[in-house]
C-alpha cells in the first residue's frame, strides 16, 4: 500500500486506489484527532517547510496542525515579510529550501502549475495546496472524505458545484476526484464564470440553480470574489444572490434533503444563505475538521514512504 | 518447508483459558481490568480471553484494540508502506489496569511502540503483557507477565498464528525455512 507518486501535484491523473488509499488513511486519522493527547510520532526528525505566497488562513493553519501533530518540525514562510516580496524567483527559493535540508514543501502559490514546477527543482516531497486556478487538491480530498463520512460511498453520488468556475482551483479538483471515484458532477453558475469546453472535464452545465436542485444530493457552494463584480462578471452581489445565491426557499423546494458544503470562508447571504450555512444539512464544519485528517493521510502517506 | 503444529483448535483454547485465569488470580478479579490487543491477531485473542473472562467472574470486560503503526520505528525506509487501521478504545483507560494482548512476543518493538500508544490515549494503573507464544530474540528488556507457550526458535524460523475470525483455522505453526540443499 503506497501512493504511486512521490508529490501530491494535483487530482488529475490519480488512480482511484491512490484517492482511496488517502481516504482510507483520513479515517484513522480522524481517530487519532479525538484523541485527548492528539500528536502521533510518524514524522519525528521531518522538517516541513510551507512556503505560502498567496494569503491564505484556513488551509494554512490546517496544513500546520497537520504537520505538528505527526511530529514534524514546521517552518512556515508568509509572501509579505519574506524574501519574496524582495524579488527573489521562486527558483532561487527553492534552492534555498534545499539548502536548509527541509524533506517536504507545501506550496500555495497563485501561478498555475508552481508546484509542478519545484517538483522538478527540488528533492523534497511537494504537497500542492493550491495553484493559481489550476488545482487545490486536498480540499478536493477533503471534499470528498466528508461526503464519504456522509453518504458511504461516492460512487452515484450526484454534485453540483455552485458558483465562480471559472476562478475555481477547488472545483477543478472536486471535478477531477469525484468523477475518478465515480460521482456525477454537475456545475452551476452564471455564463461568464463557467469556463467554455468544461464539458470536456465530463460535467453537466447548468444556469438555473432551481433546476439542479431537484436533481442533487450535495450544492458545494464557491466563494464568489468580491472583486470579480468590478471586473464585470455579474453585475451586483444582490442580483447574483438572487440567482445563484442558495438560500432555504431554494433547497425546500427539493424533494429530499440536499447537503450543504463550502470551502470557506463564506460571504454569508451572497452565495449562501446564513441559516442555512448553520443549519443541520450543512457540513461546513466537518469539512474543517477533516481537512486536517486528510493533510495527516497526505503528509504520512508521502514522508514515510 | 516443515510445518510443526504447536497449538490444534482444542489446544489453543484450553490456552486461552488458562491464561484468563492466570489474570484473574494475577489480579485477584476482574475488576478494573481491561484487554487491549495489538492488531490485528492480538485483537482477536483479546476478544476471546474477554469472553472467557466474562465467563469465570460473570461480569463484562471492557476490550479495545490498538494499532501501532504509526509508533513503529522501521516506519522510515520500508519498500511497503503497511496500511494504517484505527485504534479503537472506546473506554478511558486512565487507572485501569491494561493488559496488553499480542499473539508472538519476539524483538518486543512492537510492544515498545504499543507501550507508547497507550501513554498518548490515558495512564493506567499498570500495564501488563499477554502473548499466546513468547519465541525468544529479545531487542529490548520486555517480558510477558502471562505467556501461552515458550518455543525456542531460531532467527530463520517463522511462527504463524491463525484465527478462525480472520483466517480459515484455529492453530499455531512453527515453520521452518525451505531447506537449501534441496532446492
Amino acid at each position: 500500500m503506497k501512493l504511486k507518486s512521490r508529490h501530491l501535484l494535483g487530482l488529475e491523473g490519480m488512480s482511484a486506489e491512490d484517492i482511496g488509499l488517502i481516504l482510507d488513511t483520513s479515517v484513522s486519522f480522524k481517530e487519532v484527532l479525538e484523541r485527548p493527547i492528539k500528536k502521533v510520532p510518524p514524522l519525528q526528525g521531518k522538517t516541513i517547510a510551507n512556503l505560502f505566497f498567496e494569503s491564505s488562513t484556513r488551509t494554512r493553519i490546517s496544513f500546520e496542525l497537520a504537520e505538528r501533530r505527526l511530529s514534524a518540525d514546521v517552518v512556515s514562510f508568509a509572501a509579505s515579510g519574506s524574501s519574496v516580496s524582495k524579488g527573489e524567483t521562486l527558483k532561487d527559493t527553492a534552492r534555498n529550501i534545499e539548502a536548509m535540508k527541509i524533506d517536504m514543501v507545501v506550496i500555495r502559490h497563485s501561478s498555475p502549475g508552481a508546484a509542478h514546477f519545484l517538483s522538478k527543482v527540488v528533492d523534497a516531497n511537494v504537497i500542492n495546496a493550491g495553484d493559481g486556478a489550476h488545482e487545490h487538491p486536498t480540499q478536493g480530498l477533503l471534499d470528498m472524505f466528508t461526503l464519504r463520512e456522509k453518504f458511504g460511498s461516492l460512487k452515484g453520488l450526484r454534485v453540483c458545484i455552485v458558483g465562480d468556475i471559472l476562478h475555481s482551483r477547488v472545483a477543478r479538483s472536486n471535478i477531477i476526484g469525484l468523477n475518478t471515484m465515480g460521482a456525477t458532477v454537475s456545475v452551476c453558475g452564471p455564463a461568464t464564470l463557467i469556463p467554455r469546453e468544461i464539458e470536456k472535464l465530463g460535467v453537466e452545465v447548468y444556469h438555473n440553480l432551481e433546476d439542479v436542485i431537484q436533481r442533487v444530493d450535495v450544492l458545494n457552494v464557491l466563494r464568489i470574489q468580491l472583486e470579480r463584480q468590478e471586473s464585470g462578471f455579474f453585475p451586483s452581489l444582490r442580483e447574483y444572490h438572487r440567482y445563484f445565491g442558495v438560500t432555504r426557499e431554494k433547497v425546500s423546494k427539493a424533494s429530499k434533503p440536499v447537503t450543504i458544503m463550502h470551502p470557506g470562508p463564506i460571504n454569508r447571504d451572497v452565495e449562501l444563505s446564513a441559516d442555512l450555512a448553520d443549519s443541520e444539512h450543512s457540513v461546513i464544519l466537518q469539512q474543517v475538521t477533516n481537512g486536517v485528517a486528510v493533510r495527516m493521510a497526505v503528509l504520512y502517506l508521502l514522508g514515510t514512504s | 518447508m516443515k510445518k510443526t503444529k504447536l497449538f490444534d483448535q482444542a489446544g489453543l483454547k484450553r490456552t486461552i483459558n488458562r491464561l484468563a485465569h492466570e489474570v484473574v488470580e494475577r489480579n485477584k478479579g476482574a475488576e478494573d481490568i481491561a484487554l487491549v490487543g495489538i492488531r490485528t491477531r492480538g485483537e482477536h485473542l483479546a476478544h476471546r480471553l474477554a469472553k472467557t473472562i466474562q465467563e469465570i467472574e460473570g461480569k463484562p470486560i471492557a476490550v479495545g484494540c490498538l494499532d501501532i503503526t504509526l509508533y513503529r520505528d522501521d516506519l522510515h525506509g520500508r519498500l511497503d508502506q503497511p496500511q494504517l487501521k484505527s485504534t479503537e478504545i472506546l473506554f478511558d483507560i486512565t487507572g485501569k489496569v491494561v493488559v496488553l494482548v499480542d499473539d508472538v512476543l519476539f524483538t518486543g518493538r512492537t510492544i515498545r511502540s504499543a507501550l507508547n500508544a497507550l501513554m498518548d490515549i490515558g495512564r493506567p494503573a499498570t500495564i501488563q503483557l499477554l502473548v499466546l507464544v513468547d519465541r525468544g530474540h529479545r531487542e529490548l528488556p520486555i517480558k510477558a507477565d502471562f505467556a501461552g507457550k515458550n518455543v525456542p526458535t531460531s532467527l530463520k524460523q517463522e511462527i504463524k498464528v491463525l484465527m478462525s475470525e480472520a483466517d480459515n483455522e484455529d492453530a499455531v505453526y512453527l515453520i521452518d525455512p525451505p531447506d537449501q540443499g534441496n532446492t
